[in-house]
């Protein structure tokens, strides 16, 4: 049984122009200890299955599916108290954004603290001790002092590294990586990869990796789900993705990447239909 | 912190300069002097003015007048009363408890009712209840107070006999006070029914003072809390499977507190032109019906020192709520 298996997911905006789809008949299952990555440009739906998994849009959203299970629990049934229970503990997620991610009015000590404070009996002392230890698995200095520290006090990589202390902070079995490397420079980005990596093999925990990096892909996933105009154009493992790619527009993205681009790949402009490539 | 008092209190001190000089300068505006509003109908020939002016000092240059004036508050002397021949800073500390109870009332209901209100029609935000709860602050807000009085006097104290129309207690209790604040005064001098009294009195004044700030903090509660409730980190508290309730009263109020923080801070300054119309419709031996009555008179160090006294307040709450700014964002505290 997959851990998160969804079918037939679709997600419609309420917007002032009428209903807008964000995500249309999105199939998905990810394994235990899988790492998937959803890639796509901007608007193409991405993230917003996710948080419709996360129970995180906004209520001028409406979610549908045939199925949407997480081990075994159908999610759509789930009272809003029951998902609050599961999200922050069995699944978490961060975001592309990490110093707007964190609450500029509150130490990061105390909001990585509440996540345990929700979902695990600890004591003060105990929740303490286990934060610091978080801090030095994410590897931020100085971890004791960085309790009393605000979110304007640190850069964006060390926010970053908050927020996946918090999101490992339960030890999840899936973490959902919305852009986690987008916000940062190109050297911390290496750095958080390499750090949501370690910490993946470490823990065995399932990841769904969120780009629009072909690059962050291959480093980082098992199995590759390309979407454009929030639908899934094409699905497969990350080596037989990048050897034969069969959607038009995954073989568009790929012949962006900087190493593989040689003149004509340019994606401005193209409009891909539903029967290229297919 | 200490740093960041320590700035914000000398720059009060160049504002009061600029205070005493537009005090001193609005009422020397006004035509008319307080001898001749004193002699009132009898009259009184040149030469008898032009003495009660030279032993008042009103027959010097305005300059002079001026550096007199600055000279007697550098020694602390706010002035003598021209009408009752008593010190400027007595007769403040008689009616200002009156002020003060009243303001302090009408800000605490205000806060307590506009706060929730703003901050429920914008977790509601399109329903009902929004519409409801604004349009009702609309028409707060946009209502003459001294119509509003009127009404709630005629409603309360005329047909349904619920309210006193007007002062501060009834006739019928007299004690000491102590504290100068009614509400205290009369718990402390355990006579039965007379905190009953004082609370039916001070009822109407605070609904009609606290209508307008309430109405302009639900407004901006409102407004401030539904930018919040769309930034990032109220997701993340969301995504970390909070309640509700901590989602937006710890994660999303305490940002929608500072721009909430400082149209408090705003509106104190507006009661106080609010408490002038108030206590002139109840009956309240406030100072803004002092004021009035000593703008009338032309009392000119009644008027002058006691602007003076009413910025220097409104200039404190708003230290006091530059402070709570510092508190409640670490961003400006660090800065």
């Amino acid at each position: 049984m997959p851990l998160l298996e969804i079918r037939n997911l679709s997600v419609t905006f309420d917007t002032a122009d009428g209903p807008l789809e964000a995500a249309i008949g999105i199939d998905l299952h990810v394994d235990a200890g899988e790492v998937l990555a959803i890639v796509g440009e901007s608007g193409s739906g991405k993230s917003v299955a996710m948080l419709a998994v996360m129970g995180l849009l906004p209520d001028t959203a409406t979610v549908r599916a045939d199925a949407m299970r997480f081990d075994g629990t159908d999610l759509l049934a789930l009272s809003p108290r029951a998902r609050r229970r599961l999200i922050g503990r069995e699944m978490a997620i961060i975001f592309q954004e990490p110093i707007a991610s964190l609450n500029p009015c509150f130490t990061v000590g105390l909001q990585v603290g509440e996540v345990l404070k929700t979902h695990q009996k600890l004591g003060r002392a105990a929740r303490r001790r286990r934060i610091v230890e978080l801090f030095r698995a994410v590897g931020l200095p100085e971890p004791e002092a960085k309790l009393a520290a605000y979110p304007h006090q640190l850069s964006g990589g060390q926010c970053q590294r908050v927020m996946i202390a918090m999101a490992i902070a339960c030890a999840p079995r899936l973490l959902i990586a919305d852009e986690p490397t987008t916000a940062l420079d190109v050297t911390i980005q290496k750095q958080i990869l390499d750090l949501l990596m370690d910490l993946q093999a470490r823990t065995g925990m399932a990841m769904i990796m969120i780009t629009h990096d072909m690059g962050v892909v291959a480093e980082t996933a098992d199995r590759v789900m390309v979407q454009y105009r929030g639908r899934t154009r094409e699905e497969a493992d990350v080596l037989s993705l990048f050897a034969a790619p069969k959607d038009a527009y995954t073989r568009a993205l790929l012949a962006a990447l900087p190493e593989r681009a040689g003149g004509g790949s340019d994606l401005d402009g193209v409009a891909f239909t539903e029967e290229e490539g297919a | 912190m200490l740093n960041f008092i320590v700035r914000k209190i000398a720059m009060l001190i160049p504002t009061l300069f600029g205070i005493t000089i537009v005090s001193f300068g609005f009422i020397h505006l006004l035509p008319g002097d307080p001898v001749t509003l004193m002699a009132g109908d009898k009259g009184m020939t040149v030469q008898e003015h032009a003495a009660a002016m030279a032993r008042l000092g009103l027959d010097r240059p305005l300059w002079q007048q001026y550096l007199g004036y600055l000279g007697q508050l550098a020694h602390g002397n706010l002035g003598t009363s021209l009408v009752t021949h008593r010190p400027v800073l007595n007769d403040f500390l008689t009616f200002f408890p009156a002020t003060l109870e009243l303001s302090i009332c009408a800000m605490v209901l205000a806060v307590v009712i506009g706060m929730p209100l703003g901050v429920l029609a914008a977790v509601k935000r399109g329903t009902w209840f929004d519409q409801l709860s604004m349009s009702t602050a609309l028409v707060g807000y946009s209502m003459p107070i001294f119509w509003w009085g009127l009404l709630l006097i005629v409603l309360f104290a005329g047909v349904l006999h619920w309210a006193p129309v007007s002062g501060r207690i009834s006739l019928m209790y007299y004690f000491p006070q102590p504290t100068g604040f009614m509400l205290i005064d009369s718990l402390l001098s355990g006579e039965p029914g007379a905190f009953r009294s004082a609370v039916a009195h001070l009822a109407l004044p605070s609904i009609v003072l606290a209508t307008v700030p309430m109405a302009v903090i639900a407004r901006q509660s409102r407004s401030a809390m539904l930018e919040v409730l769309g930034q990032d980190y109220v997701r993340t508290a969301r995504a970390k499977g909070l309640a509700p309730g901590l989602v937006v009263g710890r994660h999303a109020l305490r940002n929608a507190l500072i721009p909430v923080v400082t149209v408090v801070g705003l509106q104190v300054g507006a009661l106080m032109t609010g408490a002038i119309l108030t206590e002139t419709i109840f009956s309240w031996p406030g100072i803004g019906k002092w004021i009035v009555d000593a703008i009338s008179s032309r009392d000119y160090p009644v008027v002058q020192s006691g602007l003076l006294v009413i910025a220097t307040m409104v200039m404190l709450v708003n230290l006091v709520v530059d402070i709570l700014y510092a508190v409640i964002n670490p961003r400006i505290r660090h800065a």
